[in-house]
């Protein structure tokens, strides 16, 4: 078991990039994830990889796909604003089929919003992270320590199935401190060793690569569009993740993700003390959604409270998920407050009575 | 006598290039300057959107097709991930000037070690023919019908003139290729880009004033003949800046 140290979310997922075989980092600055780039500004060229400021987050995203086109691993990271203007290069990374890591320390929005933590940006990462069909693996770690090891996870899952990795934090969790311990990881595919496709100089040895999200003939793009829905498919099948506590006997289940889950889980604990018969259900993969584990959890249900740091933007996969068989219902904040498990437990309280 | 043949670099396919266009001679160049520098295992090349946008097609070297005016990000990305190739981008004027002018200004002046190829003609080609930024004025183009305006459309940017100014350029230099003699000097200065670039010396610009005889509704030798009479005065030849900055 590796030593625990306290450390900041923001810069225990920098380390943990690291650790994980990021060679290369792009970033521009903004609150509230910028200790990461402040943290790789130091860490990086001690270990010899390479930190960039970049001049906006569009060219920042855009070094990614030069540097992930060239087989090595690489990472940018941004908080809500700053994700919007790198869509552009996450749809044209995932055109190409470049892996790399995009990180979301998300506050309020929309427009410039606000600094505090939010999880509004969830129909964005989850639904329309660029322009075309596409999708990125979203991971929604609930602590420092997931945080830290959902990147090395994210890296590996990226490269295997040549897509673009989102975590998707929040301001909470990037800002606060909390023990934090590093395991070895074994690093898989840093370089471009293992990458036959990478543009990486031919060097007489074989024939050229392109990397190129480019089709004018349509039969063309649509193959290449099915093709990576069909691996969307092995990605559904072997890596939707969710965590459900309580839920075997529950009637009413919870469902939230990120930070905003330890607090329904307090109030859910809160709620079992009192005798209510209530659960949760954490996502911790958001795109795959984890269908079949809230299905799952939900069997013995009357009822279902979705919450979240936004107007409630996971309500309607929710309802898709369950098909509409169990009254959804939700509870959520919004502008950069964070919901109290007080104020859950109420709703849950609330809901009680109803089926 | 050396005998007149396809440079290796250049990949032996039909190009979708109009009559008289200049880009084939430019790509050409290019590929001459990779196979003399023994280069091309050792190149990666980031294709522009416009008319070059196939260009990861026509040369043998590793390629990337970049978005719209973000090729000089993502050769700096490139380039950093792998220090010790050799990486160009290749770029029109709206794709460089226009949409990209934030990446192209700040790739110059970090002195990103690449080499850029640019191509004015003026135009925006592949769309077919609208105002660039390269646009001169009283130029009719399909969004400038009354001729470029400048109390309206502003003036056109000089880029050579433009990023010659910035600490980070090795190389800022405007060539053309409307004869032969023009030919081996635009094929000089994209050779001394890349030796700048072998030297890590910092960032290399070559801009050829290019034409479009399809936009400028010209015939190729008439638009060979607009570069001299109405490009070059507004648009001088010559050295902007040369000299390692590292």
């Amino acid at each position: 078991m590796a030593e625990k140290s306290l450390m900041k979310g923001n810069e225990a997922l920098a380390e943990a990039a690291i650790r994980a075989g990021c060679k290369c980092f792009f970033g521009y600055p903004i609150t509230p994830q910028t200790e990461i780039s402040a943290y790789l500004s130091k860490r990086m060229p001690k270990v010899g990889g390479v930190f960039l400021q970049a001049e906006s987050e569009v060219a920042a995203i855009n070094m990614v796909y030069g540097c992930a086109g060239s087989g090595i691993r690489c990472m940018t990271s941004s908080s809500s604003p700053g994700i919007s203007l790198k869509t552009e290069g996450i749809s044209y990374i995932a055109g190409a089929d470049l892996p790399c890591v995009i990180i979301n320390v998300q506050r309020g929005g929309p427009g410039l919003g606000g600094i505090q933590p939010s999880q509004a940006d969830y129909w964005q990462v989850t639904h329309a992270l660029g322009h075309g069909d596409f999708h990125a693996l979203v991971f929604a770690p609930a602590s420092v320590q997931e945080m830290v090891d959902t990147v090395t996870k994210a890296f590996d899952l990226a490269d295997e199935y040549r897509m673009p990795a989102v975590i998707l934090a929040d301001g909470l969790l990037g800002q606060m401190m909390e023990p934090v311990a590093f395991e070895d990881v074994e690093i898989k595919m840093s370089d471009a060793s293992n990458k036959p496709w990478a543009a990486s100089g031919h060097g007489g040895k074989r024939k050229h690569t392109i990397i190129n999200s480019l089709y004018l003939k349509p039969d063309e793009l649509e193959n290449t569009v099915r093709e990576r829905f069909a691996r969307y498919e092995d990605v559904k099948a072997k890596h939707t993740e969710a965590v459900c506590d309580y839920c075997d006997d529950a009637e009413t289940v919870v469902i939230a993700y990120g930070s905003t889950a330890r607090l329904a889980k307090s109030a859910v604990e809160a709620a079992r003390k009192e005798g209510i018969k209530a659960g949760i259900v954490r996502p911790v993969t958001l795109w795959p959604f984890p269908v079949n584990e809230i299905n799952e959890a939900c069997k013995n249900a009357k009822n279902v409270l979705v919450v979240e740091m936004s107007m409630g933007q996971m309500v309607e996969d929710v309802k898709l998920a369950l098909n509409c068989s169990k009254p959804v219902e939700f509870y959520g904040r919004t502008g950069g407050i964070i919901p109290k498990p007080a104020e859950i437990l109420a709703k849950i309280k609330e809901m009680g009575g109803k089926n | 006598m050396p005998e007149f043949k396809r440079p290796h670099a250049l990949a032996d396919v039909t190009t979708h290039y109009c009559p008289g266009c200049t880009h084939g001679i430019v790509h050409r160049l290019v590929a001459e300057v990779i196979d003399e520098m023994g280069i091309e295992g050792e190149t990666i090349g980031v294709c522009p959107v416009g008319c070059s946008v196939m260009a990861y097609d026509y040369f043998e070297c590793d390629m990337l097709e970049a978005a719209h005016g973000r090729a000089p990000a993502v050769a700096t990305g490139v380039k950093r991930a792998n220090p010790d190739k050799f990486v160009f981008t290749y770029q029109g004027d709206g794709d460089l000037a226009a949409i990209g002018t934030a990446e192209i200004v700040h790739a110059a002046t970090r002195g990103e070690n690449i080499t850029v190829i640019f191509i004015n003609n003026t135009t925006y080609g592949m769309t077919g023919g609208q105002m660039a930024p390269t646009t001169l004025p009283g130029q009719v183009t399909q969004t400038t019908p009354y001729g470029r305006d400048t109390s309206n459309e502003g003036f056109p940017v000089k880029v050579c003139e433009m990023l010659s100014q910035l600490d980070g350029v090795a190389l800022a230099e405007r060539v053309t290729v409307i004869d032969p003699a023009n030919v081996r000097k635009a094929k000089a200065a994209i050779r001394k880009g890349f030796e700048f670039q072998k030297n890590k010396q910092g960032f290399s610009i070559i801009e050829v004033l290019s034409t479009c005889p399809t936009n400028w509704g010209k015939t190729p030798v008439e638009a060979l003949e607009r570069v001299k009479t109405e490009m070059i005065p507004y648009y001088p030849l010559g050295v902007y800046k040369e000299g390692a900055v590292r």
